[in-house]
């Protein structure tokens, strides 16, 4: 079996196949938390670190676990790793914890973690795991703090509000108004904004994607063959 | 003997996509009249912007769409949008109100879903959504009509709209608002006691609602729809009006009168409702559609907070039309009845 290449792990994780914008994976937190910069690369930072867990403890022992058993062993793992979050965030930003609710115990279900563990940790060595990991975490962070600043932008007319709750009292200055509102667009903060900024980060990634592939074949025709899976909004690898 | 012969239908309709939004767009023309009477050239300022943009913004999405923008402004039906939400929408709201709200019906509404006959919720009522969550206090500021308050003139009135707030305006509660702020009054008490309520559902507020009445009258009259969804949401409004009515108590929801000649009963019944697109298909569903309709308003009215139901309830069962069109498709003429 060949191994995937650095590169094309970081692509497929960053671009190609991201989770967020591509997969359409974690759609739940994805909309739920990112009205703010803060909820975002909270809640970014935790599925990051229970990603990376996950598909290094998978890896690990995927010689060991037989395939009938796997998910609960998966869930088992992944479910451990967000009680190390929980607990992580809960000693170290708190308030945060209280504010993420629901949310941090919900990574446990999210489709990414489980989907990294059973589609790749399980068939590869530690350290391709371990990046594939990082990189997808990476990739739906991302999203995810962009999301948390577009909507905060939009809905209070400022960036990196309440950043004290992550990096601590001096960060309580970061608050950067760029233009000042009586009357806030709110429905940018409100769910419906998720929805909303969600689809125009997609649609703008693949147009970006359409006319680098316009680009890439000026002149040549090339017939597209192969089935479409339903759910995704790009060609998955 | 040489007869032409040419298959069916022999007989065609007249009516195109152009000539039903023209009568759409001639019947609001007494209730907007109505309306410029008593709350001033507001509505008026209202469509005008709104229009305006509505065309412009029209013009440049169907371009960038690779289509013919000319053909979908000639349908006319960008404009019969444009004024469907420039008439819900305050009088003297501020321009970007406006012009938000606008852009958010005729892209997010129509234009991302395919364009006209594409979109599966009503155009306007999404802009009229968009505007109430994201800006209530703008959305539910309603001019005083004319016996209670002075009405703007046009440079007053111009002013308001682009400069909010270099003047103070006079605003005052709505009908509906007064109905559901009310704790300590008998509803006949209630409707004695407040200026705004003298005649039947509210100075103002009646002969607005007779006038789009009028208007939706003659749209049935030209059959640009049937007569079963405005009756079915009008019939189940009054019923639930006089089963809440708890005998005009303080915690009563309104009498039936009230109900049906109050906010944008009348508007919603013949205007709003009837959008061929985005509402149930047959005569059978359409009566469901409208009577859920009216159920829903008279229960976001007595127990919501908004200044009136209809966006909503015209948006959820949007949701649920295609539903109601599932359980409700006509047998094939010819066909027995479906054994099931």
């Amino acid at each position: 079996m060949n191994q995937p290449s650095y590169s094309q792990l970081t692509l497929n994780g960053l671009w190609k196949n991201n989770p967020a914008l591509v997969q359409l994976l974690g759609l739940c937190p994805l909309l739920a938390v990112t009205a703010s910069t803060v909820n975002a690369l909270g809640l970014a930072a935790a599925t990051l670190f229970v990603l990376v867990v996950s598909n290094t403890a998978v890896s690990l022992i995927r010689k060991v676990v037989s395939d009938t058993i796997r998910l609960p062993v998966f869930v088992m793992i992944i479910a451990a790793a967000v009680t190390i979050t929980e607990l992580l965030m809960q000693a170290y930003s708190y308030e945060l914890y209280q504010i993420l609710g629901i949310f941090l115990p919900l990574i446990t279900t999210n489709c990414i973690i489980l989907g990294r563990a059973d589609a790749f940790a399980r068939k590869n060595p530690l350290p391709a795991a371990v990046y594939d990991g990082f990189i997808m975490g990476l990739g739906f962070g991302l999203v995810l703090v962009l999301l948390g600043g577009i909507r905060e932008l939009l809905g209070t007319g400022a960036l990196f509000a309440d950043m004290q709750l992550l990096f601590g009292p001096d960060a309580a200055q970061w608050r950067w108004e760029i233009f000042s509102v009586d009357y806030p667009f709110l429905v940018a903060i409100l769910p419906p904004g998720a929805f909303l900024v969600t689809g125009c980060l997609i649609a703008l990634k693949n147009q970006i994607d359409l006319s680098l592939q316009r680009r890439a074949q000026a002149g040549t025709h090339i017939e597209s063959v192969g089935s479409k899976r339903v759910r995704v909004t790009g060609s998955v690898s | 003997m040489n007869l032409l012969r040419v298959t069916s239908p022999h007989a065609s309709g007249l009516k195109k996509v152009s000539g039903v939004m023209r009568d759409v767009l001639i019947a609001t023309v007494p209730g907007i009249l109505v309306m410029t009477w008593f709350f001033g050239p507001g509505t008026l300022i209202n469509l005008i912007l709104g229009g305006c943009v509505a065309l412009a913004v029209e013009y440049g999405v169907v371009a960038l769409r690779g289509r013919d923008p000319r053909v979908a402004i000639a349908d006319l039906s960008v404009l019969v949008t444009a004024t469907l939400l420039c008439i819900a929408l305050p009088p003297y709201a501020p321009w970007w109100l406006i012009v938000i709200g606008v852009l958010t019906a005729v892209l997010l509404g129509k234009q991302v879903f395919g364009g006209l006959g594409y979109n599966p919720f009503n155009p306007a009522m999404v802009g009229y959504v968009v505007l109430l969550i994201s800006f209530p206090v703008q959305m539910s500021s309603w001019a005083l009509p004319r016996d209670l308050g002075a009405v703007p003139g046009i440079t007053e009135a111009l002013q308001r709209v682009f400069s909010p707030g270099s003047i103070d305006a006079m605003t005052g509660a709505t009908p509906l608002d007064l109905l559901r702020q009310n704790t300590g009054l008998l509803f006949d008490d209630l409707m004695t006691t407040r200026p705004e309520l003298s005649g039947w559902a509210g100075v103002g507020w009646f002969e607005v609602n007779l006038a789009f009445l009028a208007g939706g009258l003659w749209l049935l009259y030209r059959r640009v729809f049937t007569w079963h969804a405005p009756v079915a949401m009008l019939a189940t409004l009054a019923f639930c009006a006089l089963a809440g009515f708890d005998g005009g108590s303080s915690q009563s929801g309104g009498s039936a009168l009230f109900h049906l000649f109050s906010g944008a009963s009348m508007f919603a019944a013949f205007f709003i409702i009837t959008d061929p697109v985005s509402s149930a298909v047959s005569n059978r569903g359409r009566l469901i559609f409208g009577a859920l309709i009216g159920l829903l308003i008279y229960l976001i009215r007595t127990l919501g907070n908004y200044p009136d139901a209809v966006a909503f309830a015209v948006l959820i069962l949007n949701f649920c039309a295609p539903f109601i069109d599932h359980y409700t498709q006509p047998r094939v003429y010819g066909t027995g009845k479906p054994t099931s």
